[in-house]
C-alpha cells in the first residue's frame, strides 16, 4: 500500500498543482517510480497507490501501471482515490484512516503480510528481504530504520531496540535521542494484526488516526513483537527545496550510491516518445545530466536538465534543475535554482544568485513566463501571482 | 474509410549489406535511438492504421526482439496490432530453400493472411521510408480519384548511380501513370522516384495477388501494372516533404550527419505535432557529461556518459567516452565503448563495438571506416 497522497506543503509551488510523490526528479523520473520500481522489482505484484492531493498528474502518471510493468490481468496497480460509501464520504484523514477505508481492497487479495509504503523518498530497497527478516523473527510488524547522526535524530522519528533489533521504545522527533535509528517510514504488518488495530484506532475519536503516532505506539505498549529492519544505503528524504535540489545533484556525484543505471535493480519510469537530444555548435556541457528532446545551444554546469529542456545561445545555467518542457532564452542566466515544467525565462534575464553558503535556491513554478531582462533575486519562490505583483509575467 | 498496413522487412537488405548481415534493413538502427521500421510504423499509427501485417524474411531475430508485442507503438491490441508474417514452409515442400525476393513474391507467400483483411484499403510500405508524412492525405487522394493503386513518389534530381536503384514514373498532367522505369540504368536528371508506400484498394491487392498465383507472376512493377497500365487506374501522390532514401553505406552516413546540420530536416521527422516517432522503450537513465567533456553539434540517446570530446556524432544509447577521447564526424551505435585517449574521424560502430584506450581510427567521407557487432578494436 502505497501512501501518495501527500501534498508536500514544503516544496511550494512545485506541488502547488501535483502530488509530492508526481514531483518530476533525476531528469526523467518522478518521486513514485523509486518505491513502484522496488515494489516490482521485490516481486510485489499488487500495489494499491492511495491518492488524495491534486491526483491528476499522479493518476496520469500511473495510468494502467505499465511502465512498471504492472498492468496485470490479475492484480497490478490500482489507484485507491477516497470514496463516497452508504455513510457518507470522507477524505483520508491520515495514514492510519487512509489504509483503514481500503480495507476491503486488502481484503480481496487475502495476503499474509502488507507492506505500508510513503511515494516521498528516493532510494533502492529489496522490500523481499525485510520481508523475510520479518518472518524469521516472527514479528508482528517491523519498520525498516536508518543510521542517521545524534544530530539528525531529532527530526526522525527514533526506535530504541534491544540487541537483537526488538523495538523497546518509540519517541517521535526526541529532543534528547537515545539512539539514532531512525524509521523511513516503511512497514511490514501481518495482516490480521494490522486489521485488528487500524479497526481499534478508528473507533477511537481522540486518535490522529496517523501510524507513527498511532498505531506503532499502541502496538509497543501492548507488546507486540516489533522490529527494527536496518537499512544500509542511499536514502533521501525529497521534501523540501533543499533535499530535492541535493537529491539531483547526488546523481552527477560520480561516486554517488544511488546508481540508477544499475541493470539488476531498474528504476522505470513513463517514457514520452521524444527524440534524442540535440548539442549545438556554440553548447559547452560539464558535469550534467541531460536527457531526449533537449536542445541545447548554451552553457551548462552543474545541472540536471528534463526532457524538452531548450537552452538558446549565450544562456548560462548553473547548479540548477530544469524540468520538462522550460525554455531559457538567449543570453539568460539561471543559477541555483528549480525551474518547474513549461516555464519560459525571457531573453537576457537572471534568475537566481551565485551558490554560496547564505544563499537560498530560487523556484520558478510552473507555466510561467517570465519576461526579458527580468531579475529575480536569489532565494525567490516565484509563482504566477509573485510575477504579476512584480510586473514580471509577459502575459 | 478503414486501411490496413503491410510492411516488407527485408527489402533492400542488400542496400547497405555492412548494417544487415545480421539484422533486417528494417531492424537498422538509425538517428540515435530508432531502427528504421519505428518510422513506417509511427507514421502508419500516427495515420489511424492499426491493423498491420509485418511480411519478414531472413534474419528476423533482431526485428522480433524490437518490435515485441508492438506495446511501444500502441500495437498490442485485442482487435488488429501487429502481426508478424515469417517464411511459411510447408513440411512436405520440395523447394524449401525457395524464398520471396521481390514484393509481389511476398505477397504471395502471404495470401492467405491478405485474402483476410476486411479494411477498405491497404498502404504497402518498404521499412526503410525515413520520413513523416500523413498517410492519410495518400488515402484521401486515393479515394477521391477512385485509383485502383496510387504510387506515393517524390520529385527528385538523381545521378546515375541513383537512378540505377531506383523506381521511376511518368505520368499525365492528371497523375495517371504512364510509364515505369525499373532500375534504369541509363538516366539521370529530374524525376518522380517511387518512395514505396503504396495505397491500393484492398479487393483489388486481393484480386491481384490471387491473380499473380494463378499467373506465377513475380514483379508487382513488370507484371501487374505495366501490364494493366492502360485500362486499370493508377496514379502517382506527390509528396514534397522530408524523405531519405538510404541505398549504400554512404547514404546512410549523409542523410545521419543531415540531421545534424539541417535542422530542417530534424524537424520535419521529430517536431512534427501530434505525429511523433515511437521505438522501444529501453528506460535509459538521461545521459551523464563529465566534468571535461566537449560536445558540439551532436545527437546523444539517453544512457551515454560523456567524459570526452564530441563533434558532430551520432550517439545511441548507452555509449561511453572514456577521458581525452575525441569523436568526430562518427556514428556510435548503442553500447559502444570508446577508450581513454582515443580518437574517431569518420567511424561507424556497430552495437557493442569497444575501441580500446589510445586507439586512433578514421575513415573517409565517402567511406566511412566500419567496426562490426560486437568487434574490439
Amino acid at each position: 500500500m502505497l501512501l501518495a497522497g501527500g501534498q508536500g506543503s514544503r516544496l511550494y509551488t512545485l506541488t502547488e498543482k501535483t502530488a509530492k510523490p508526481a514531483v518530476p526528479y533525476g531528469g526523467k523520473y518522478r518521486i513514485i517510480d523509486f518505491p513502484m520500481s522496488n515494489c516490482v522489482n521485490s516481486g510485489i505484484y499488487t500495489v494499491g497507490v492511495l491518492t488524495q492531493y491534486q491526483p491528476l498528474v499522479l493518476n496520469e502518471y500511473i495510468g494502467s501501471g505499465s511502465p512498471w510493468d504492472l498492468d496485470r490481468s490479475q492484480s497490478g496497480a490500482t489507484v485507491l482515490p477516497p470514496y463516497q460509501g452508504k455513510d457518507g464520504a470522507d477524505w483520508y484523514k491520515g495514514t492510519a484512516n487512509a489504509i483503514y477505508q481500503n480495507l476491503n481492497f486488502i481484503r480481496r487479495y487475502d495476503p499474509d503480510y502488507v507492506l505500508i509504503l510513503s511515494g516521498d523518498h528516493i532510494y533502492k530497497m529489496d522490500y523481499n528481504k525485510m520481508l523475510e527478516a520479518h518472518k524469521a523473527k516472527g514479528a508482528d510488524c517491523t519498520i525498516a530504520v536508518l543510521e542517521v547522526s545524534l544530530e539528525e535524530a531529532s527530526r526522525f522519528g527514533i526506535m530504541n531496540t534491544d540487541d537483537d533489533m526488538k523495538i523497546l521504545e518509540f519517541e517521535e522527533k526526541p529532543k534528547v535521542p537515545k539512539s539514532t535509528k531512525a524509521s523511513m517510514g516503511i512497514y511490514i504488518f501481518n495482516r490480521d494484526i494490522l486489521e485488528k488495530y487500524l479497526i481499534a484506532d478508528e473507533a477511537d475519536p481522540n486518535s490522529s488516526k496517523d501510524f507513527g503516532k498511532n498505531i506503532i505506539p499502541n502496538m509497543l505498549a501492548d507488546g507486540c513483537g516489533m522490529y527494527a529492519y536496518p537499512f544500509s544505503g542511499y536514502w533521501k528524504d525529497v521534501g523540501t527545496i533543499q533535499s530535492l535540489w541535493e537529491a539531483n545533484m547526488d546523481l552527477l556525484d560520480e561516486n554517488s550510491e544511488l546508481d540508477l543505471g544499475d541493470r539488476d535493480w531498474r528504476i522505470y519510469s513513463r517514457n514520452n516518445a521524444v527524440p534524442p537530444h540535440f548539442v549545438g555548435g556554440y553548447a559547452k556541457i560539464t558535469n550534467s545530466l541531460i536527457t531526449e528532446g533537449c536542445e541545447i545551444e548554451g552553457i551548462v554546469e552543474n545541472s540536471v536538465l528534463s526532457s524538452g529542456v531548450k537552452v538558446a545561445r549565450g544562456a548560462y545555467i548553473k547548479d540548477s534543475v530544469i524540468l520538462s518542457g522550460v525554455t531559457i532564452g538567449e543570453g539568460a542566466t539561471v543559477n541555483y535554482s528549480i525551474i518547474d515544467s513549461d516555464t519560459t525565462i525571457g531573453a537576457g534575464a537572471v534568475v537566481g544568485r551565485t551558490r554560496s553558503a547564505d544563499e537560498q535556491i530560487t523556484v520558478i513554478g510552473s507555466d510561467l513566463n517570465i519576461i526579458p531582462g527580468a531579475d529575480i533575486p536569489g532565494g525567490t519562490m516565484v509563482n504566477r501571482e509573485w510575477l504579476k505583483d512584480n510586473k514580471l509575467s509577459k502575459e | 474509410m478503414s486501411a490496413s498496413g503491410i510492411i516488407f522487412s527485408n527489402i533492400h537488405d542488400h542496400n547497405i549489406p555492412e548494417l544487415t548481415r545480421l539484422r533486417t534493413m528494417a531492424s537498422v538502427p538509425y538517428a540515435c535511438r530508432y531502427r528504421f521500421i519505428d518510422f513506417t510504423l509511427s507514421n502508419m499509427v500516427n495515420s489511424n492504421i492499426y491493423n498491420i501485417n509485418l511480411i519478414t524474411h531472413l534474419n528476423y531475430q533482431s526485428l522480433m526482439d524490437h518490435i515485441g508485442s508492438g506495446k511501444d507503438w500502441d500495437l498490442a491490441r485485442r482487435s488488429g496490432g501487429i502481426k508478424l508474417l515469417p517464411p511459411y514452409i510447408t513440411a512436405y515442400a520440395s523447394n524449401t530453400n525457395a524464398q520471396f525476393q521481390t514484393r509481389l513474391e511476398a505477397l504471395k507467400g502471404v495470401s492467405y493472411s491478405i485474402q483476410k483483411i476486411t479494411d477498405d484499403y491497404v498502404v504497402l510500405s518498404d521499412c526503410d521510408v525515413i520520413c513523416n508524412v500523413d498517410l492519410n492525405d495518400i488515402i484521401d487522394y486515393h479515394i477521391k480519384t477512385d485509383a485502383d493503386i496510387t504510387v506515393a513518389v517524390k520529385t527528385m534530381d538523381l545521378t546515375p548511380e541513383q537512378a540505377r536503384i531506383n523506381v521511376l514514373y511518368e505520368s499525365d498532367p492528371e497523375g495517371r501513370i504512364t510509364d515505369i522505369l525499373s532500375y534504369p540504368t541509363n538516366f539521370s536528371g529530374k524525376a518522380d522516384v517511387a518512395l514505396n508506400i503504396v495505397v491500393m484498394k484492398t479487393e483489388y491487392l486481393q484480386q491481384v495477388v490471387l491473380d499473380a498465383v494463378a499467373h506465377n507472376y513475380v514483379s508487382m512493377t513488370r507484371d501487374v501494372m505495366a501490364r494493366n497500365m492502360k485500362h486499370a487506374n493508377y496514379r502517382i501522390y506527390k509528396y514534397d516533404g522530408y524523405f531519405a532514401t538510404i541505398t549504400s553505406f554512404a547514404e546512410y552516413y549523409t542523410h545521419s550527419m543531415d540531421l545534424l546540420t539541417n535542422p530542417a530536416a530534424r524537424n520535419a521527422l521529430f517536431n512534427v505535432k501530434n505525429r511523433p516517432i515511437y521505438t522501444k522503450v529501453r528506460n535509459s537513465v538521461p545521459s551523464h557529461y563529465g566534468q571535461n567533456s566537449n560536445v558540439q553539434n551532436s545527437m546523444i540517446a539517453d544512457g551515454c556518459d560523456i567524459q570526452g570530446t564530441v563533434e558532430n556524432c551520432i550517439l545511441f544509447r548507452g555509449v561511453k567516452i572514456g577521458r581525452n577521447a575525441t569523436v568526430k564526424n562518427s556514428i556510435l551505435m548503442q553500447d559502444t565503448i570508446i577508450g581513454d585517449g582515443a580518437f574517431l574521424n569518420h567511424v561507424i560502430t556497430d552495437k557493442n563495438a569497444v575501441v580500446r584506450d589510445n586507439r586512433m581510427l578514421a575513415g573517409a567521407e565517402v567511406q566511412p571506416f566500419y567496426i562490426t557487432k560486437g568487434k574490439m578494436v
